[in-house]
């Protein structure tokens, strides 16, 4: 030992290391180490480059960084000595891995030691270049690989097969050059070269078609013969595990064979009778025995077969499913998933054990009994299955329920033949597991119940039934509160009885308890709290004689920190105090929300635009329909973006609740609305940065005048989550002619532009009883994208607009330029109009038309008005 | 395919790792904590497969030590039991019955072994004497360089005395 060098042997600081007692102490170890480590790494000192290596191996293995030791390794390797490149090939495996720069440094070093007399040298240099090799390393280094595949001595073929199995994997073009030395292997005896022979085939044929079809031709029958001789084999002992002689190359070979039989019915055919044997012959109480079955019960499914051998096949993998072993029924459980699409009668009959694995105690079993149980169920055993799980779901861990749950009501939604089964599970699983279930769930949920109106006593009460028991889950209470707030009259009154039920005694006063409970739950997040303070509104007027006690928990909760309840706590105790006229008619119940919209929306079947969110497109004429994946939180939503200030009268949040102009006149604004996230999109838009309008009185009461008229707007608000405004129009026939009208008055204008070509008629943008607005359009030569649109505002009215102001907003894909307004005074009866120039350009021209959502606001008398108006009838090809 | 090799003491300690697939060091790191959570607190009794981001990791425990391989979702679970066992018996040949220590103090021994065993992620030799043969032909290789420089150190000294 040189007497002159400092630092410790490998075995010392191995030793220190583990001395260690607290991790700060190994990290001023481990650091002492590396300085020293550094510094003979800067004295350039050879004698202990391999010692340094060595330790900084030990030290990247704690998770060190050792990167200072990178460049070590490569002179280790361009040494001459066999004992310094072991080390050095060693360290570059462990240190680099193929995204190092410093990697192509090496490909000299190993190209000269690929060529070495020396055959372990060769060997380590195969080594280093199978298992860490870049794209262009194998490119560079392919040819050196290709001539040692016929080596002397098999220990090097071996590697050097397994060495182009990464080559082809890298660079897939140089595959071909393989094809015939890897065919070459396959004839060999040793049985290293013949087992890595057959995995490079195997590769191979992974990444080239042409190589496939030449393995299928050349050696199907060779490769059989191989695996019948190994199956037939005498003792040997060198290779003999449990009684089986090397089953690796059993194994192999079965895989290869898989490969070259799948879509091939000739190749297939060739192969069937040593399948059989192997499948009836195997002995299968080892764990070697059962590898190789698995194996071959996979090659079996994979291949062309008439059916005989599938037979043999699923009856070993019932055998296996029996087996005491966990993972021989694991990979039982693998196998039959594969099998249900071959044959799953025949999976069928092992339905039972599967269920039992479900409940195994073993996590990796669960998993993958449910995914093949969930494959297994159809309509004949959905219920007793359904059963099943539910009672399992009771006694589940934790972190299985949220798979279970989830699996669970996908069923249940997907077999859903009776309503009552369906709400009875859905009920079931929500109180087990009711923070498990996702929320287009309990939304798909309440769009039964509410469908399903011969069943709304009996849910209610069994909502109520189950409420009382398990309030600590989420999705449950939800979907209580939302029921309660609904049919809370039905609860107390026992409608619908059904013949199945407990009678159950329920005061008015229970219910409004149960949505107290929900509201004062400190679990509960906003969502549910939000729906309960509607249940309570609504509560109010189903149950007058509570209304004074809904109105004190309301108002507890004006002073809430989350604004969402605070506004509308507040507003709600304005609709409760100031406006009990209309009250009642502001609660009713909701209108039956539309299945198919619903499932549409969920699957996505129909287009979104412009917006990410998953809105889909809605005829909402009064353009508040949302996403249905959260009806009820996103009506609070949708509300907090243009309510305006608190001190403003009930009538001005309601008319922005709505978000619509509530007078009956004939509006261009029809069926086609575009999609309903781009009416978010520009609702959104009108509410930043504008000041909020603060309405007085006389505007109020004109919207309760009209509303007298046209009670739409508020079977609106009742459907707040309201997937289809449709049905919400069906239900009051009032607004049946205006939405006639709707239609009508849309007619005319696309058709116009179509005969005038590029001349664009002028369309009335908007027309109330107060005011019209019209827009004329024109292009600029050479902008065919750009639309210039003259805007003609004229008052209709006997008053005068003062403060007059005209907001637009478009989508994304819209860009819009305001020019100032020629005044702000509008005289009243058409006796003078004010002009503005708006700047639309499309930057979907020709695939989108234009839409833009428009937003008035005067004064007139004093009072502040507000106009909003969706305008989607645009010419098209602006 | 084998992605990576993974050699966990029962203390959640790294006694060897061995990456076919490329990630990097954070990666490694990450991967190690994430399945040493994961293996070191299941049960004995349940099976030796945990499915992992997409991908399959076989385990076993000898001893003190659990041996980990990572296999692709096709490839035959049962078979890599048979290839640690493989490895185990192998080591367990060389070092004479192996202990935790053993591999601690003579990692880069195992490493060796290992790679004689696999190359890039595949099984290279299913006999144990094959590899037995081999690894110790390269030791006797390392035995005689030693040898020889110990001998021409000791004639310079002698020399320059």
């Amino acid at each position: 030992m040189n007497p002159f060098s400092s630092g410790t042997c490998l075995r010392d600081m191995i030793r220190a290391i583990r001395a260690c007692k607290t991790a700060a102490e190994e990290r001023a170890v481990v650091r002492k180490e590396c300085a020293a480590i550094r510094a003979s790494i800067n004295e350039d000192d050879q004698d202990y480059r391999h010692r340094n290596l060595a330790k900084l191996m030990f030290i990247q293995m704690l998770g060190y960084p050792t990167h200072f030791g990178q460049m070590e390794c490569l002179k280790l390797i361009a040494s001459a000595g066999f004992p310094e490149k072991r080390i050095g090939y060693l360290g570059l495996m462990l240190l680099l891995d193929e995204r190092q720069e410093v990697l192509m440094l090496v490909t000299n070093s190993l190209k000269q030691d690929l060529n070495h007399s020396n055959q372990y040298i060769v060997g380590l240099a195969l080594c280093a270049l199978g298992n860490i090799c870049s794209a262009e390393m194998a490119r560079d280094l392919a040819p050196e690989v290709e001539r040692l595949l016929q080596f002397r001595d098999p220990n090097i073929r071996k590697k050097a097969a397994l060495c182009s199995i990464r080559i082809i994997k890298k660079v897939p073009a140089l595959a071909e050059n393989f094809i015939n030395c890897a065919a070459s292997l396959l004839k060999e005896k040793h049985h290293g070269v013949l087992i890595t022979g057959v995995q490079l085939c195997a590769d191979l044929c992974k990444v080239s078609s042409e190589a496939l079809e030449y393995f299928r031709k050349k050696c199907t029958e060779g490769l059989v013969r191989t695996l019948r001789d190994i199956v037939n084999s005498p003792y040997s002992p060198e290779y003999d595990i449990s009684g089986i002689t090397d089953p690796y190359l059993h194994i192999r070979l079965l895989k290869l064979l898989r490969i070259l039989g799948q879509g091939d019915a000739d190749a297939s055919d060739r192969m069937t009778d040593i399948l059989a044997q192997v499948a009836t012959k195997t002995e299968s109480n080892k764990n070697a025995g059962n590898a190789i079955l698995y194996e071959c019960v996979e090659t079996i499914m994979s291949i062309e077969d008439d059916g005989g051998l599938r037979v043999l096949a699923i009856n070993i993998l019932g055998k296996f499913l029996s087996n005491r072993d966990n993972n021989i029924r694991y990979v039982a459980l693998n196998m039959l998933m594969r099998a249900t699409t071959l044959d799953a009668q025949a999976v069928q009959r092992h339905r039972a054990t599967i269920l039992d694995c479900v409940k195994d105690s073993d996590a990796s079993i669960r998993k993958r009994a449910l995914d093949l149980l969930y494959l297994l169920v159809n309509d004949n055993n959905v219920k007793h299955l359904i059963k099943e799980l539910i009672e399992y779901l009771e006694v589940s861990d934790q972190e299985f329920k949220g798979d279970l749950t989830a699996k669970i009501c996908s069923l249940v939604e997907k077999f859903s033949s009776e309503k009552i089964w369906y709400i009875d599970q859905m009920l079931k699983v929500l109180s087990e597991a009711g923070n498990f279930v996702k929320d287009e769930v309990w939304h798909a949920l309440i769009v039964v119940i509410s469908n399903a109106s011969d069943l709304h006593g009996y849910t209610i009460r069994a909502l109520y039934r189950a409420f009382l028991t398990s309030t600590e889950q989420e999705t449950l209470v939800r979907v209580a509160v939302w029921c309660i707030g609904e049919y809370g009259d039905m609860l107390v009154n026992n409608v619908g009885m059904l013949d199945i039920e407990d009678p159950i005694t329920v005061t008015e006063c229970d219910a409004v308890d149960a949505v107290e409970v929900a509201i004062k739950r400190h679990t509960s997040d906003l969502t549910t709290k939000a729906m309960a303070l509607i249940a309570l509104l609504k509560l109010s007027s189903r149950f007058p004689s509570y209304s004074e006690r809904i109105k004190g928990i309301i108002v507890q909760n004006k002073g809430n920190v989350v604004l969402e309840l605070q506004q509308r706590s507040i507003e709600f105790n304005h609709i409760l105090q100031k406006h009990p006229k209309f009250r009642s008619a502001l609660v009713e119940r909701m209108p039956v929300l539309d299945e198919a919209t619903f499932s549409g929306r969920r699957a996505g079947s129909l287009p979104t635009a412009i917006s990410t969110s998953s809105g889909a497109p809605s005829n909402h004429p009064n353009g508040i329909a949302k996403p249905a994946t959260a009806p009820i939180p996103d009506f609070l939503d949708l509300s907090s973006d243009d309510v305006p200030a608190p001190s403003s009268s009930g009538g001005d949040f309601l008319q922005d609740l709505l978000g619509v102009d509530l007078s009956p006149t004939p509006a261009p604004s029809g069926a086609d609305m575009p999609p309903k996230a781009s009416t978010d999109v520009l609702l959104d838009l009108l509410s930043i940065g504008m000041p909020l309008p603060v309405q007085t009185g006389l505007s109020a009461s004109d919207i309760l005048s009209s509303s007298q008229d046209d009670k739409a707007p508020f079977v609106n608000f009742n459907g707040l989550a309201s997937l289809s405004s449709l049905s919400a129009n069906a239900t009051s026939p009032a607004n049946a002619a205006p939405m006639m009208d709707l239609l009508d008055g849309r007619g005319p204008g696309p058709q116009k532009s179509e005969e005038n070509g590029q001349a664009y008629p002028s369309l009335v943008a908007y027309e109330s009883s107060s005011l019209r607005v019209m827009f004329n359009f024109s292009k600029q030569r050479g902008s065919p994208q750009t639309t210039l649109i003259q805007a003609t505002f004229t008052n209709l009215s006997s008053n005068v607009y003062n403060d007059f102001l005209f907001q637009a907003a478009v989508p994304k894909f819209l860009q819009l330029h305001l020019d100032p307004a020629s005044s702000n005074t509008l005289p009243a009866s058409g006796d003078g109009s004010i002009t503005q120039n708006l700047k639309v350009t499309n930057s979907q021209h020709g695939k989108k038309s234009l839409v833009m959502r428009v937003r008035i606001a005067y004064k007139t008398n004093n009072k502040d008005v507000l106009e909003e108006r969706q305008i989607n009838n645009f010419p098209q090809n602006l | 395919m084998i992605h990576f090799v993974l050699l966990i003491s029962r203390q959640g300690k790294v006694r060897l790792t061995k990456w076919y697939s490329p990630y990097s060091q954070k990666e490694r790191t990450k991967v190690i904590r994430e399945l040493g959570g994961v293996i070191l607190n299941r049960g004995p009794k349940l099976c030796n497969f945990v499915d992992w981001r997409g991908f399959k990791v076989v385990y076993k425990r000898y001893a003190s030590l659990y041996f980990c391989m990572c296999i692709d979702q096709d490839d035959n679970e049962l078979e890599v039991l048979e290839i640690i066992h493989h490895f185990v018996e192998i080591l367990d040949r060389y070092f004479g019955s192996v202990c935790e220590l053993d591999l601690i103090f003579n990692f880069h021994k195992a490493y060796y072994i290992l790679d004689e065993l696999l190359l890039a992620g595949e099984l290279q030799e299913s006999s144990k004497k094959t590899v037995a043969r081999l690894i110790a032909a390269q030791d006797s290789l390392v035995e005689t360089a030693k040898e020889q420089a110990s001998s021409i150190s000791n004639i310079i000294a002698q020399a320059t005395k």
